[in-house]
């Protein structure tokens, strides 16, 4: 049975290789310069106020190839399982399904339940190993920019992986997915037992739950964070008022360390969001800003921040794992069910 | 000794349309049974039900005395060559053969790779450009070398040419004298079985005419012809197959354990493809047949 899947697989898993290569080839040739960038703005030996030599660094790297390669290596991450699903996952029993031999599979002295379940077993701990493996030589690469994100502080940078999109292409996440990915293409494929259209329901379900599941679900894996400050209009974000009705949005700066915001929102003392109506030294239109800011201040508002913050990216990184590996398992049961009752 | 099939009340039901109804069967091991009946009349279904691919809808059926497909010493004990003749067109014929010998623990290795060599098959050929005739063999192979009790095989002839055809049933003819080897094989055409098969069923409209071995059923139907008369007036011991009638003579053919004895008929044998296509007319004619079981 190990033989036959290797030998089924032999050419996925080629391609598979080959791809991984001129991935690593990529990382490695550009990894070097990208330590010695870090390297010479000081950002290596410095231990306090870095911030200038962070700027300095990420101003170097602006519309260069690394950043290329940075966004690109971040598209692969999430490319790559969907990948897996599509040309490993949903071939898998649809073909054979299509062509008739699963009538030669299932009537050799395996039963059909193990046929599948060391199918599944082995490609699907190959298509884990295969993101895992891009994982870490992207995470390598890319640590010069993570590392200047932090020195530089919070959330200045746009590298923060505790937030969507670098948090779902980061870390051991990504395992997840590939896992997901490739049990949702074989399940497509025995519940369609066409090929092409269980790739395509593979792509589009795989591509919805990427986008539902950092949307809706994982700001709440683990209860947010929150954060109350006093609202200062001065150094506001924001300030708008529409009419009629004179109501304002007003959004404060929030300066905290790093972390995914999930909200920021202005309070009145009651706790309820803030909408107005703007005060009259708000609406003249000769009153100098300042008298509007003034009457802001004086409404004892607060900013009310959720978020999650950036020490919460291992606990989070293993929930998102253990929700998609306990789905794929889901659905790789389902296969197997599925397979045992399978008609010809 | 263990039946190598036995169905009962075995029926398969797609959507509303009853694919096999109430089958009941015993075929003894160490025969070669043809499998014969029209296109869509439930013969694929029989063997799939007998090779586990699909699971019945009504009754149950046990092949060499085990649910099929039920566990790997089952498996190993059951030979099948699928309609089409299924083989992995991106594999060669070498790597069908180790194949067959990673998934089978009893895979005769010499023996697949001595009719690899007398069907002078390149090993190296892929088996999607195999021939018809070919692929059918290699298929074959694969079932006959790892070593079954019971080999079925649905129409295996049928997509191929008349040599073929020949070569084919010539393997299989031998490897059923070397080994012992009871086998279940399909066809829609009574000419494919009659040289191979000594037993037969009948398979019409979904429901198992007639099952018994190809000398006895010859022995106990017969041709009658004789002036015009009712069939009611038959002795009861005569089942009657088909009837028909001109103005003046009647002909009929009857099933009889004992001899025909009525000087007013001339008697007549009949042969397989008579007897098959008598079964036929019967079923098309809509006479509700009982089950009919050869003797045994």
């Amino acid at each position: 049975m190990i033989w036959l899947s290797w030998r089924q697989f032999r050419l996925q898993a080629v391609v598979a290789a080959a791809a991984l290569a001129v991935v690593a080839i990529a990382l490695l040739s550009t990894g070097a310069h990208l330590s010695a960038l870090f390297d010479s703005n000081g950002l290596a030996t410095c231990r306090t106020t870095c911030s200038t030599d962070a700027v300095n660094f990420n101003n170097q790297l602006k519309g260069s190839t690394t950043e290329l390669i940075f966004y690109g290596s971040t598209f692969l991450m999430y490319a790559v399982p969907g990948l897996i699903g599509i040309f490993w996952g949903a071939p898998l029993v649809a073909r054979e399904l299509e062509s008739g031999t699963f009538r030669l599979a299932w009537n050799q002295s395996v039963t059909k339940s193990r046929w599948i379940a060391v199918k599944l077993g082995l490609i699907g701990l190959a298509a884990m190993a295969t993101i895992g493996l891009l994982s870490l030589m992207t995470s390598w690469w890319a640590s010069p920019l993570y590392d200047a994100a932090q020195k530089g502080g919070g959330n200045s940078f746009s590298i923060n992986k505790i937030a969507p999109p670098l948090f779902g292409a980061t870390g051991i996440a990504p395992v997840g997915y590939a896992a997901f990915a490739f049990a949702l293409g074989v399940a497509a494929g025995v519940l369609i037992r066409r090929t092409i259209p269980a790739m395509a329901v593979t792509l589009v379900i795989f591509a919805a739950v990427q986008v539902v599941m950092p949307l809706l679900i994982q700001p709440h894996l683990i209860s947010p964070a929150r954060l109350t400050a006093p609202f200062n209009a001065n150094t506001a974000n924001e300030i708008m008022i529409s009419s009629p009705g004179n109501t304002m949005t007003v959004v404060g700066n929030f300066s905290g360390p790093a972390a995914w915001v999930l909200s920021d929102e202005t309070i009145t003392p009651s706790g309820k969001v803030f909408t107005g109506p703007a005060g009259s030294a708000c609406l003249s239109s000769t009153a100098p800003p300042q008298q509007c800011n003034n009457w802001l201040n004086s409404q004892h508002l607060r900013q009310l921040i959720t978020y999650q913050p950036a020490s919460r990216y291992w606990p989070m990184q293993w929930l998102e794992l253990a929700i998609y590996l306990v789905v794929a398992a889901g659905l790789s049961v389902l296969c197997v069910w599925q397979v045992r009752r399978r008609r010809g | 000794m263990t039946a190598a099939i036995e169905a009962r009340g075995l029926g398969k039901q797609y959507g509303r349309r009853w694919a096999l109804t109430d089958c009941t069967l015993s075929i003894p091991a160490g025969h070669v049974v043809g499998l014969v009946g029209p296109n869509g009349a439930g013969k694929t279904t029989l063997i799939n039900l007998a090779t586990g691919m699909l699971t019945s809808t009504t009754g149950s059926i046990a092949v060499l005395g085990k649910k099929p497909a039920s566990d790997p010493a089952q498996l190993a004990s059951v030979g099948y060559v699928a309609q089409d003749t299924p083989t992995y067109s991106s594999m060669s014929v070498e790597d069908h053969l180790r194949f067959g010998a990673h998934m089978n623990p009893a895979w005769d290795n010499d023996l697949a790779r001595k009719r690899i060599q007398q069907l002078d098959l390149d090993p190296k050929q892929k088996a999607g450009k195999l021939s018809g005739g070919q692929r059918a063999q290699l298929a074959l192979t694969l079932a006959i070398a790892k070593r079954p009790q019971l080999l079925m095989l649905d129409e295996p002839i049928a997509s191929l040419d008349p040599l073929a055809r020949r070569e084919f049933l010539q393997v299989l003819m031998e490897a059923t004298a070397d080994q012992e080897l009871s086998v279940v094989m399909s066809s829609h055409l009574v000419t494919d079985l009659e040289r191979v098969a000594d037993y037969l069923i009948v398979l019409v409209a979904s429901r198992v005419q007639i099952a018994g071995e190809v000398s006895s059923l010859l022995a106990t139907h017969h041709l009658l012809t004789g002036p015009r008369r009712d069939t009611a007036s038959l002795p009861a011991g005569q089942q009657v197959i088909t009837e028909s009638h001109t103005d003046r003579q009647s002909s009929f053919v009857v099933r009889s354990n004992e001899p025909i004895q009525d000087p007013t008929l001339s008697v007549a044998g009949l042969d397989l493809e008579d007897l098959v296509l008598a079964y036929m007319g019967s079923a098309k004619a809509g006479s509700n047949h009982p089950m009919l079981e050869g003797t045994r």
